[in-house]
């Protein structure tokens, strides 16, 4: 703790003669730091940490070039223009490498043995297959564990009672945990989305004929988790057709693998669920798949990669490893010729526990519905850790239209708080790979467009609710 | 002479009941007329391929069945252990207090009948540790069949013997070890035995509700796969480490109980 004090202390001092080389009025002397120049001027004003050190590194290459000769550094300057100086030298010099080495370098994990946790669902496939495709060691986390808990609940307690230091959760959860609903108030943090789509309606074998949310009306459904998208994406399908989810229908919270026993035992109509339990229950010819989530929303959240608030601020270093890790193994997800081979590395007993010819119907997206059709859906499941604040917002509104939350709710403030858009845009784009410009868009549910802006009005256009 | 023949004929019809229980299972599930619940012939396999390496480690998720029983066992003795040791203490007290007992009673028999998995949220929530929780969770079960029959057992000690520790003038020491616990020994032993079959049941709940490595752990993951042959396993596996607990601490008890 005192070293870390100590570094922030040095980067502070130092940050005064951090005048932007790449500008032509600014100077790169030490001597004239003290306030001769107006560094608030800058074009490029440096603010966190990492943007100090980008700086340092910057300059120091700039006065390797120049030697300490001013003058001709600010007239190459001036001729060139600053944002195409920068583009030169980075292609002379790897710029971008060098600072990220030299942010490296201060980063010592201050936990290399992480314990993860996961449930064994293929939405968890980045946190699952980071540890036999060693994407954790590759970021200096050498012993991260992943355990596998056997329920939400579970998860949810073992992420409190820090008994894992990162975990796999539904993307409500963090927002839910973070305002204390169905549980402790405990600051948490969402820095990434692990899947987008891959979940499914699934029916009993008997309802074969259902085409409509209007012949649901009577059924008994499962879902996974009061605070899971599964529970929303049902409640927003059926309410669309007309079925009220509190009154027409009976939506019970039940284990995955016990929502495929039920079915086949007919106790219960369908569900929406996680894979591999759709997949599974058209294996085991107890039901059919009925629609894919992606149909309702597509490229919709799922499950995410979370933290507490406390595991972030007090290890940061080990914070940011596990981050990337994630984020790497997320895009390496992304990626349709890995999943078979993906696949075979998280069926085993030690994660999935699940036949190996399933988690590649889910993966690939070649499967059988259980009515006798094939398809193809390459993005039935797919991967991308960017955590869209708009995402949060309409998540918090579906929270409020079921009555999970009441009060007036502060869309944007715990969006922003929760949701880490920004430093993952920050590790995308370190690790080589796009980021999007902003953290909110508009998305289309079933068509219909939702304003991240507006959420207040948007609640008001439904008229299936039971907000009270 | 005839004892031993009428042995003889209870191994017999033992013999013969297990072999129409199976031969009834395997009719009842052969070629798919059991609703996909496997006979005895794979679950037998499965059987063979788990105890075939029963220590082997995959990772945190993965260990062998050996392994995973010694877990349920070690979690069990320690809990076991220090619930029977609080009984027996507490069990003392009240039993040679009439005015005590007369008053903790109605809450022992309230306790006694609260399910020791009921407790684990709270515990759960209050020492924010699973691997705690279950221990504790196994400390309640044994807790009350002891601490009941302890105290009933002490409080029901021939009058004689109290006073012939009196006469002669045993200090309050050698009386609880000479005289009281001998005494209402073979009820203590009764008491745990009762704890440690509620101990037993309670494991298995407790691992697969907490993700705490075990047999209960092996149970739920392998239901995650919908694996009925392992679950059957299991449940038999359970059963059978059950009855051996179960005669170890008959053997135990032998050699100290105190026969009147």
């Amino acid at each position: 703790m005192k070293n870390k004090k100590g570094n922030s202390k040095d980067v502070s001092l130092s940050v005064n003669c951090l005048g932007d080389g790449f500008d032509p009025h600014s100077s790169l002397a030490h001597t004239h730091c003290s306030c001769h120049h107006d560094h608030g001027e800058s074009s490029r004003p440096v603010e966190t940490q990492e943007e100090i050190i980008d700086r340092a590194v910057e300059n120091s290459v700039l006065k390797a070039l120049f030697g300490n000769n001013e003058t001709s550094r600010r007239e190459f300057l001036k001729v060139v223009g600053s944002g195409a100086a920068l583009a030169l030298i980075s292609d002379l010099f790897p710029l971008e490498k060098a600072k990220a080495w030299a942010k490296e370098a201060p980063g010592k994990l201050e936990k290399t043995n992480l314990k993860i946790g996961f449930i064994p669902i293929t939405c968890a496939t980045p946190i699952i297959m980071a540890h036999p495709l060693k994407f954790y060691e590759k970021y200096g986390l050498k012993d991260a564990e992943v355990v596998k808990a056997s329920g939400w609940a579970m998860i949810r307690d073992w992420a409190i009672n820090k008994q894992t230091d990162c975990t796999h959760m539904l993307s409500p959860m963090p927002l839910s945990i973070s305002m204390g609903a169905g549980s402790q108030a405990t600051p948490f943090y969402m820095p990434a989305v692990e899947n987008i789509n891959g979940q499914a309606i699934t029916l009993h074998m008997k309802h074969r004929g259902v085409k409509t949310a209007k012949e649901m009306k009577g059924f008994t459904f499962c879902v996974p988790f009061d605070y899971s998208m599964h529970n929303y994406l049902l409640r927003y399908f059926l309410a669309e057709g007309g079925v009220d989810p509190d009154k027409d229908v009976k939506i019970r919270v039940v284990p995955p693998p016990e929502m495929v026993a039920n079915l086949k035992a007919g106790n219960v109509d369908g569900y929406l669920a996680p894979d591999p339990f759709n997949q599974r229950a058209v294996y085991e010819g107890a039901g059919f798949i009925f629609m894919l989530s992606k149909d309702i929303w597509p490229g919709h959240p799922c499950c995410a990669f979370a933290t507490s608030k406390e595991f972030a601020t007090t290890m940061p270093n080990s914070f940011k490893a596990v981050f990337k890790a994630i984020v790497d193994a997320t895009h390496y997800a992304h990626k349709a010729e890995n999943r078979e081979s993906i696949a075979e590395a998280i069926a085993p007993r030690n994660y999935l526990n699940q036949p190996v010819e399933v988690i590649k119907q889910v993966l690939t997206g070649k499967f059988p519905d259980g009515l006798g059709n094939m398809h193809n859906v390459p993005d039935r499941i797919d991967f991308d850790p960017f955590p869209w604040q708009s995402m949060a917002v309409w998540i918090l509104t579906q929270m409020k239209r079921w009555n999970y939350i009441k009060g007036d709710v502060n869309y944007k403030k715990i969006a922003e708080e929760v949701f880490l858009a920004s430093d993952c845009s920050k590790y995308m784009k370190e690790l080589g790979y796009k980021a999007p410009a902003t953290n909110y868009k508009k998305h289309k549910i079933m068509g219909k467009e939702f304003d991240p802006a507006k959420p207040s009005e948007y609640l008001k256009g439904f008229a299936i609710k039971s907000e009270g | 002479m005839a004892a031993l023949v009428k042995q003889k004929n209870s191994l017999l019809l033992s013999m013969v009941i297990l072999a129409v229980f199976l031969m009834l299972w395997h009719l009842l599930t052969i070629g798919g007329t059991g609703q996909g619940l496997p006979g005895p012939v794979p679950v037998l396999k499965t059987a063979m391929e788990f105890i075939r390496h029963p220590f082997y480690d995959n990772g945190p998720n993965d260990k062998g069945i050996g392994i995973l029983t010694l877990y349920s066992m070690g979690r069990l003795v320690f809990g076991f252990g220090s619930g029977v040791v609080v009984a027996i203490i507490f069990g003392v007290v009240l039993g040679l207090n009439r005015t005590i007992f007369r008053a903790v009673n109605p809450y022992i028999q309230i306790l006694k009948s609260i399910s020791p998995i009921a407790w684990m949220p709270l515990l759960l929530y209050s020492v924010k540790n699973s691997g705690i929780t279950a221990l504790l969770v196994v400390f309640m079960a044994s807790l009350w069949p002891t601490l009941a029959n302890t105290s009933f057992g002490v409080a029901n000690i021939k009058k004689d013997y109290m006073h012939v520790s009196s006469i002669l003038q045993l200090n309050w020491f050698s009386r609880l070890f000479k005289v009281v616990l001998p005494a209402a020994g073979p009820t203590i032993i009764a008491g745990m035995r009762i704890s440690m079959g509620s101990a037993w049941v309670a494991i298995v709940p407790a691992e697969a509700l907490l993700g705490s490595l075990g047999l209960g752990y092996f149970v739920w993951n392998e239901w995650n796969n919908l694996s009925l042959t392992s679950v059957i396993f299991a449940i038999i596996l359970i059963g059978i480490v059950g009855v051996i607990i179960d005669f170890g601490l008959n053997k135990i008890a032998e050699r100290i109980a105190f026969v009147d």
